[in-house]
């Protein structure tokens, strides 16, 4: 029978009932007294030197309070990089990243003065009528030009290469083992620029208060310790115990929201400046242009494979675009985060990646949802499907047949990591059974007798959440530890409160944080509240993002209780005048071996509180604990995908039938949170594969900068998925022995749908197209 | 959005007489004006509301012909357009239903953005377009892109359509913008066949002549599969070439017949 509480229950998402009645506090339902309202004057050329700016016009205007320029940050250090790859030549090239444009401006949207005014009609009037002296210069946009001799985004550096990094297997052994395979399968793809489009738009609000000299900044963020570190100590030299940055509410993110952005810097430093609370608030046209990008890479990927289809070694050269800047965390996505997963499912024995990073006049790329592992999840179950293909072998059965076997694990990768548990082949027999694989010939026979092409697209994937490792990430090139924290603070009545340094922007974190300490407590879920985003309230934590939070913060959490049962099996001893060994902790009662003495868990809890007698030279009064979790590796969610779709021969037009997800992501705290986010992560997958591209023209404008143009999925882009989690393999590592599941439907489903469409079209020579598979790319490859 | 005058007047007349002033500009549903405005792309001086004036609502039919109000709503249209099923189709999937319950078929006609639906159902039923001054015939009517016959001021009070014997109006949306990428409209007369193409033209709606001249001798969808589009002079664009406009008009064509049965 299904739990109605605790790990494993269909909880309802308490948070739920704020958002969906309109009473949820975003950002910008904070207002402060007094505040003043920023607008950014933004470059509308890609690249261009900025031979002098004129405010003098502007600064007179109704409600003008000030108008800043680079002048005004001098003191102020450029927005800092949280990620150092080392690549073939050495440290990678990083160009410094002002808060606002110093002398040129790198991409549309680069901001180039800050207005403050009483409103924020005034504010942007004002900004209409500053005169910016700019001498556009030629913007180079396409990765392969930049790289070979294109013009410079940042001369000071001398090249447009961020860094050229490879790994794995030995290079020259994968090159041998190429020459001797009796298959070679080369494709050549892209993995579409995609803008993050959170449903709330950025803002920041700064304030400062005089008497204290406290800095105060409420933002759109998924961690608002990391802004706090990143700003206070890097880009404005503020202690942090003098800097609180609050990320209340906070609708959506996608990765998007992680990264330390200029106008938190300017708001914050502007609002001392003026003395003034100072709010920004993002126009959407605004996100297009300045909320970091997704994806964008360009690879080419080769797969050898013997004469019965097992992979014997796999290579792929990718130029990654990071924009204009490097983003907070942008050089580890092609990275850490991709080059690292490239093995995949498959024990394929050599590996070897390269990828070069490179700067062009666009937008700053950064992760974004599934972030590195979406695409080289693409490349590779791309090149897999059509290796079967050019052989005739079924898609399902190449891939069982290179699957890492179950026996197999812990598995060591020629890519750097070790999956320590899973079951490649349950989730594959899964969703043969799930996605009624055996019935595909005959739906095909009823789409073709209606005129339409179908297919039938398969792919799996691996997944590396729980982003985390201090030790692996610091290797890596990473500038922060990757640890989680939680702090578990018992009311002397017997509720608790969790503080916890993951933050909830859409996971529900609200609800399932409870259910695991209601679980290990004894008491019910009601009886515990989650705060987070508040660096005043909670301890050092690193946020939400990688699909980490459960794994590594819901470890801490499992820590943090873990001593508070210990501490409060003491106060049950004393309370009942027992050895605190023979004492005995269940479903919130606390009992003495062997005798029918026991106490509840309410009364330890006051007792705690009112220690009238406690010995005090062994125990302190009080019930409130803190654990800090660093794990010993990531964990492995993996799981395999099948999607049909129908194609109009007549108009190129994808309709997708079907998509069916078998899921591993070990034990399960809350099934409907994990069936949501993995259909949110679906919507996002079919959205790339079908729909979203931003698309810059050759002067650097961003041509899909707006809805009108920029297509996100709708309800009736969708069908109705059929998901599947029974297949668990715990993980090994973490006290709850889950692995997240934030990021599979992201990662998993885009080459899914692609070989979906692939296969629809191969009667008719169509080998491969790039995404989004549009109706009129579609109707272009089928036209040969 | 920068600041504006705003009236809303009650009558034609007071709306002509406040069209006068220096910087004015009519409003009807708003559904694109009040964006374009949101992005400060416009600066009226003054907008006047049309959507109070109760003698530019409604819907009505007889003798063969369908009069629309200029400030009547699509939706509107989409329910009491009974008379003129597919006219009633073609408003029923205007927009979301949030454009439909704003924008006016007025306001859609005086835009005449390439790739609004009723700019080819008003093509391709030859209906006209009575204004406060004139009546204007539909090949009269559309200039251009974004450009009408209308003068400065002149108000499209209603549309009368005559009613075809066969008629259906056939769409392939856009991704992004779900506006036409491509729109035909195929109505079928005593004296002959219409049909009006929007969203593929640079030069926004147009009549396709030889499939008019085609279906007029046989009304089947195989009447059109000899003919071809020319790409010249189609739009060409994230969203599709000009080559793949043209051939959408042809598909979309032989859809319409078919559905017009």
């Amino acid at each position: 029978m299904a739990k109605d509480s605790g790990i494993g229950a269909a909880s309802k998402r308490r948070e739920d009932v704020r958002f969906l009645s309109g009473s949820g506090k975003y950002t910008d339902d904070i207002n402060l007294a007094g505040q003043a309202y920023a607008c950014f004057l933004r470059s509308s050329v890609a690249h261009g030197r900025i031979n002098a700016i004129d405010t003098a016009a502007a600064t007179a205007m109704p409600g003008v309070v000030a108008i800043l320029t680079a002048k005004d940050f001098e003191g102020a250090g450029g927005l800092p990089c949280g990620w150092c790859v080392t690549g073939k030549d050495g440290p990678m090239k990083e160009p410094k990243h002002p808060i606002l444009a110093e002398g040129k401006v790198r991409h549309v949207g680069d901001p180039i003065a800050m207005v403050i005014a009483d409103t924020k009609e005034q504010a942007q009037a004002a900004a209409d009528a500053i005169s910016v002296d700019i001498e556009e210069l030629p913007a180079v946009i396409d990765m392969k030009a930049a790289i070979a001799g294109g013009p410079l985004v940042h001369e000071d550096i001398g090249t447009n290469l961020c860094y050229d990094w490879n790994f794995g297997s030995d290079k020259a052994e994968t090159d041998a083992a190429f020459e001797t395979a009796h298959h070679v399968t080369r494709l050549e793809l892209t993995n579409n620029r995609l803008v993050p489009n959170a449903m709330e738009p950025r803002v920041a609000i700064g304030a400062y208060d005089r008497s204290t000299g406290e800095h105060t900044l409420y933002t759109t963020s998924q961690n608002p310790h990391v802004i706090r570190l990143l700003m206070g100590a890097f880009v404005l030299q503020i202690p942090e115990h003098k800097l609180r940055v609050v990320a209340p509410d906070v609708g959506g993110g996608f990765g998007s929201k992680i990264f330390h952005y200029a106008e938190e810097a300017a708001c914050t430093l502007a609002a001392k400046l003026v003395n003034r609370p100072v709010k920004w608030t993002a126009e959407r046209s605004e996100s297009f242009v300045t909320d970091a990008h997704g994806r964008d890479h360009v690879s080419t990927i080769e797969l050898a494979l013997d004469a019965e289809g097992h992979f014997l070694a796999l290579r792929t050269d990718t130029l990654a675009n990071m924009g204009a800047y490097l983003s907070t965390f942008a050089p580890s996505v092609p990275t850490y985060l991709h080059g690292t997963l490239m093995a995949g499912n498959y024990a394929t024995p050599l590996i070897n990646v390269n990828v070069r990073a490179v700067f062009t006049n666009t937008v700053p790329v950064d992760a974004y949802r599934g972030a590195g592992r979406p695409e080289a999840t693409f490349q590779l179950e791309r090149v897999i499907d059509m290796a079967a293909r050019e052989m005739g072998i079924d898609p399902v059965e190449i891939r069982r047949r290179n699957f890492i076997k179950p026996d197999q694990f812990p598995y060591q990768t020629p890519v750097a990591l070790a999956y320590d548990t899973g079951n490649y082949h349950a989730t594959m027999d899964k969703l043969v059974e799930i996605a009624d694989i055996a019935g595909f010939a005959a739906r095909k026979a009823e789409s073709a007798a209606r005129g339409k092409l179908r297919g039938l697209g398969i792919a799996c994937y691996i997944e590396a959440c729980g982003i985390a490792p201090s030790a692996v990430a610091g290797a890596l090139g990473a500038r922060a530890g990757l640890y989680e924290s939680a702090t578990v603070r018992v009311n002397a009545t017997g509720s608790v409160t969790v503080l916890t340094g993951s933050h909830s922007h859409g996971q529900g974190h609200e609800t399932t944080f409870p259910q695991v300490v209601a679980e290990m407590l004894g008491i019910d879920e009601g009886q515990v509240e989650v705060v987070h985003g508040d660096t005043g309230r909670i301890p050092f934590g690193m946020g939400t993002y990688g699909s980490r939070s459960i794994a590594v913060g819901g470890a801490a959490l499992v820590r943090a209780t873990e001593k508070i049962i210990n501490k409060a099996r003491k106060i049950a001893a004393h309370l009942m005048e027992a050895a605190e060994g023979d004492v005995e902790f269940a479903n919130g009662t606390f009992s003495v071996k062997g005798t029918d003495k026991s106490v509840g868990w309410g009364d330890v809890c006051l007792t705690a509180y009112v220690p009238h007698n406690f010995p005090h030279e062994t125990l302190e009064p009080g019930l409130e604990e803190t654990a800090f979790y660093d794990p010993a590796n990531f964990t492995f969610p993996a799981g395999a995908y099948a999607a049909e779709v129908e194609v109009d021969p007549d108009t190129g037009q994808v309709t997708l039938c079907s998509f069916a997800a078998a899921d591993d992501f070990g034990n399960i705290i809350n099934p409907m949170i994990v069936d949501g986010q993995v259909h949110g992560g679906i919507g996002q997958g079919v959205g790339q594969a079908l729909l979203e591209h931003a698309v810059y023209d050759a002067n650097g404008q961003l041509l899909s900068g707006s809805y009108m143009d920029y297509a996100m999925p709708r309800a009736d882009d969708v069908p109705f998925y059929a998901v599947d989690h029974s297949c668990q393999t715990p993980c090994t590592h973490n006290p709850l022995g889950v692995k997240g599941c934030g990021e599979a439907g992201a990662i998993g489903t885009p080459p899914t749908i692609v070989n979906a469409v692939i296969d629809a079209l191969a009667d008719r020579g169509v080998k491969h197209i790039d995404m989004p598979l549009t109706p009129a790319r579609v109707w272009a490859a089928m036209q040969g | 959005m920068y600041d504006f005058e705003f009236v809303k007047v009650g009558s034609l007349a007071e709306a002509v007489a406040a069209l006068k002033a220096e910087g004015a500009q009519a409003l009807g549903g708003g559904q694109t004006l009040i964006p374009t405005l949101k992005q400060r792309l416009a600066q009226p001086a003054k907008l006047v509301s049309l959507t109070g004036i109760a003698e530019l609502v409604g819907v009505s039919a007889s003798d063969g012909v369908l009069s629309v109000g200029g400030a009547t709503t699509h939706a509107q249209v989409a329910r009491e357009a009974t008379a003129y099923p597919a006219l009633a189709e073609l408003a029923s999937h205007i927009g979301d239903p949030a454009v439909r319950n704003r924008g006016t078929i007025g306001g859609s006609l005086a835009n005449d953005d390439p790739a609004a639906d009723y700019p080819a159902g008003v093509l391709g039923s030859g209906a006209t377009v009575v204004t406060n001054a004139r009546e204007i015939a539909a090949d009269d009517f559309f200039r251009g892109l974004f450009e009408t016959a209308l003068e400065e001021g002149e108000i499209i009070t209603a549309v009368r359509f005559p009613i075809p014997q066969k008629a259906s109006y056939q769409r392939f949306a856009q991704p992004a913008s779900r506006f036409a990428l491509t729109g035909v409209f195929v109505a079928q007369y005593a004296d002959g066949v219409r049909v009006a193409v929007t969203g593929a033209s640079e030069n926004g709606v147009f009549r396709w002549s030889d499939a008019e001249a085609a279906l007029s001798s046989s009304f089947a969808p195989e009447a059109v599969d000899g003919l071809s589009v020319s790409p010249d002079g189609l739009i060409g664009d994230l969203h599709g070439t000009p080559e793949y406009r043209a051939h959408l008009v042809k598909v979309l064509t032989r859809r319409a017949v078919a559905a017009a049965g």
